[in-house]
């Protein structure tokens, strides 16, 4: 018996009974498309916190006051020195802080904003240096930045972000205008390119406003709330944070590591995080589709026992015309093979085209390894659930198997 | 037309003498002291004893000898055994004790893998119920033995039409079983039993299923077989099919109680040396 022969009656014996058939490739076909859809989903979400990390910069660094985490309350903690735009300027030396690229110092604070009769609660007005705009990946679409001139003269100009400009100007081209921040009226130099949304606050609520304009018309000159520092790249982030410590530490008089009152955070960590729970996501949804790939292995071992047992007699007869023990069940793991085979290429093939569409908000990104691993677990399947039916069908005693009925 | 008596002759012994001669080919089915009982215990119901030693009450086992080219009907009553020996004859089914040479191989020392290849080479099995698989073109049909064997594709397609058009089924060599009347049904089960070229065709009630029509077409397939050299063995309990056969072994209750020679080992199966005698003028 030549592998095409058993090939081609393991072919008839499928045809035979085609709806059976096709029914149990439709189980082996949802599983293995299940497989890759769903862990094409997972990957799209976490390819989706991807994204925004690279979209907020990778490189960049936020020091924020106050200690780190429980650090506030450990022994060594004296008084919390607030952050100043000192601070920042000793951080911006490039001679004890080498590896970083540009230093912004910001205070953020909420106003509304009003103009001809609009009113618009601006959830972030952030007073800064120019250097923010590079540092957190915000691009101007219309208009220009503020530059250093206008941090120097304290000019009462703005760069708005899109929700804002939308809520505040409407379809009207917001770039010249003036709005009323606060009681200050600002002139908008700039509308930012939308970021897109990916967690609660609206990135894109904003206005961004030269630092001593915004300290003098709303935060007073005191501390300031944050210090956005850009590493020179994103490998050397934490040179960067170590810089950033020693500098500070050296400066507020702090002598104890534990016992830091501003804290360094990178906002791409927080968002790796993010994306290991998508990974763990991923794992679930991957692990809820085995199980459907299981169960259609199952089937696949349901059909074949009924299929041995309805030709227990055909069997007897082969047995008794002298086929050998392999070749019935060559016959039978041929069948059961065939069925996972082609069921799995049809689930391959749907869970290719199932990916194509957007899944509530995720766009899928289809993982290769899970196409040709979700296929060969399926043939495998085949193998290993048609083993059982065919060796009980090989085992059968000629005389037994002839007087079935 | 009546079919005319022939002259009965009373089976002596001297085959048996000639099988146990040194110089005699071996025979092709040498059977010894073969006992087989269905269960276990109490509930053990023999099915193949032969005669009983009247002194220590033991089963003594049937004693089968077919020499080479013998055509042999195996008669008797349902119950009576024949079935099941005909299934250890034909290697489907291993007897409890005794020993069964066929064509000098001792099968009982066969394994799984060696036994497959002895039905496939030595034995071609003719049952009842034609037993051919289903939805398969007779001529795939007669190809499978082949192809279990290892035959090449052009050669096993050669040898299978020629095995089809023996049995006068060259016209329907692409039919399906179910596209078949029972004669011919039959008649592919006969042509995938001697394909292989066995050393015997064994048929278990061949005609049992058949009209009167069919049952002559199929015996004188048989007939011819036998008159080319082919070992035959069938059971049956028709008187009519048993007048085909060279020897008649009659068993009762699963002994050999009658053994009746009806023609030479060597020579043409009685219906066809009447056919001659019809030729040449009668007796």
């Amino acid at each position: 018996m030549s592998p095409f022969e058993t090939l081609r009656f393991a072919f008839g014996g499928l045809a035979a009974n085609k709806v059976r058939s096709a029914l149990t490739m439709l189980g082996v076909l949802i599983g293995v498309a299940a497989v890759i859809v769903l862990l094409a989903v997972g990957n799209g979400s976490s390819q989706a916190v991807k994204d925004s990390i690279e979209k907020l910069g990778t490189n960049a660094l936020t020091v924020s006051s106050g200690g780190g985490f429980g650090g506030s309350r450990s022994s060594g903690a004296t008084v919390t020195k607030p952050l100043t735009v000192d601070d920042a300027r000793a951080l911006a030396d490039p001679a004890s802080a080498p590896h970083i690229e540009s230093v912004a110092p910001e205070t953020t604070t909420s106003q509304t904003a009003l103009y001809e009769g609009t009113s618009h609660a601006v959830s972030q007005v952030v007073g800064t240096y120019p250097a923010y705009f590079k540092a957190s990946n915000s691009k101007v679409t219309k208009g220009d930045y503020f530059s250093s001139d206008d941090v120097l003269g304290s000019r009462k100009v703005a760069v708005i972000g899109s929700t804002t400009a939308t809520d505040v100007f409407g379809t009207a081209d917001p770039v010249g205008k003036k709005m009323t921040l606060g009681g200050t009226p600002f002139t908008v130099v700039g509308v930012l390119a939308t970021k897109g949304g990916t967690g609660f606050q609206d990135p894109d609520d904003v206005v961004i406003a030269p630092l001593p304009t915004v300290q003098n018309a709303f935060t007073g000159f005191g501390s300031i709330g944050q210090i956005l520092v850009e590493a020179k790249s994103a490998d050397a982030t934490s040179q960067a944070q170590n810089e950033i410590t020693t500098v500070l530490m050296g400066r507020h008089g702090i002598k104890d590591p534990n016992a830091l009152d501003f804290r360094v955070s990178n906002q791409a960590s927080l968002l790796t995080t993010q994306a290991d729970t998508n990974k763990t996501f991923t794992v679930l949804l991957g692990a809820v589709a085995a199980i459907s790939l299981l169960v259609g292995g199952i089937g696949i071992t349901n059909i074949m026992l009924v299929t041995v047992t309805e030709r227990t007699r055909e069997i007897g007869i082969r047995k008794a015309i002298g086929a050998p023990r392999g070749v019935i069940l060559g016959q039978f793991l041929a069948e059961s093979t065939l069925l996972s085979l082609i069921g799995g290429g049809l689930g391959v093939a749907a869970g290719l085209i199932g990916s194509h569409f957007t899944i509530v908000g995720i766009k899928p990104v289809i993982i290769p390894e899970s196409v040709v691993g979700a296929f060969a677990i399926a043939v495998a399947i085949g193998l290993f659930f048609g083993g059982y039916p065919a060796n009980r069908a090989a085992s059968l005693r000629p005389i037994e198997a002839l007087r079935h009925e | 037309m009546t079919p005319p008596l022939w002259p009965r002759r009373t089976a002596t012994l001297p085959e048996a003498a000639s099988a146990d001669g040194p110089w005699a080919p071996a025979p092709v089915i040498e059977v010894r002291s073969l006992i087989k009982t269905y269960g276990h215990g109490d509930a053990a119901v023999p099915a193949l004893s032969g005669p009983i030693d009247p002194v220590s009450g033991q089963a003594l086992g049937v004693e089968l000898v077919v020499e080479q080219g013998d055509f042999v009907a195996v008669m008797g009553s349902s119950g009576s055994g024949k079935s099941t020996l005909m299934n250890i004859l034909g290697c489907l089914d291993v007897p409890t004790s005794g020993r069964y040479l066929l064509d000098g191989i001792h099968v009982g020392g066969l394994d799984e893998r060696q036994l497959s290849l002895v039905r496939n080479r030595k034995i071609g099995f003719v049952f009842q119920s034609f037993n051919l698989v289903p939805r398969t073109p007779a001529l795939a049909q007669v190809e499978l033995p082949l192809a279990y064997a290892g035959v090449k594709p052009a050669e096993r397609r050669r040898r299978a039409e020629a095995a089809i058009t023996l049995v006068g089924l060259a016209d329907r060599m692409d039919h399906r079983p179910n596209e078949l009347s029972g004669g011919q049904q039959q008649r592919v089960a006969v042509a995938r039993a001697l394909v292989t070229a066995p050393a015997m065709l064994l048929a278990d009630e061949p005609t049992g299923n058949l009209d009167s029509r069919s049952t002559e077409e199929v015996l004188s397939v048989v007939d011819r077989l036998n008159a080319a050299g082919r070992t035959v063995v069938l059971i049956t309990h028709e008187d009519e099919v048993a007048r085909h056969a060279k020897r008649v072994v009659r068993l009762v209750d699963g002994r050999i109680v009658d053994d009746v020679r009806q023609a030479p080992v060597g020579g043409p199966p009685p219906a066809l040396r009447e056919d001659e005698s019809l030729v040449g003028g009668g007796r």
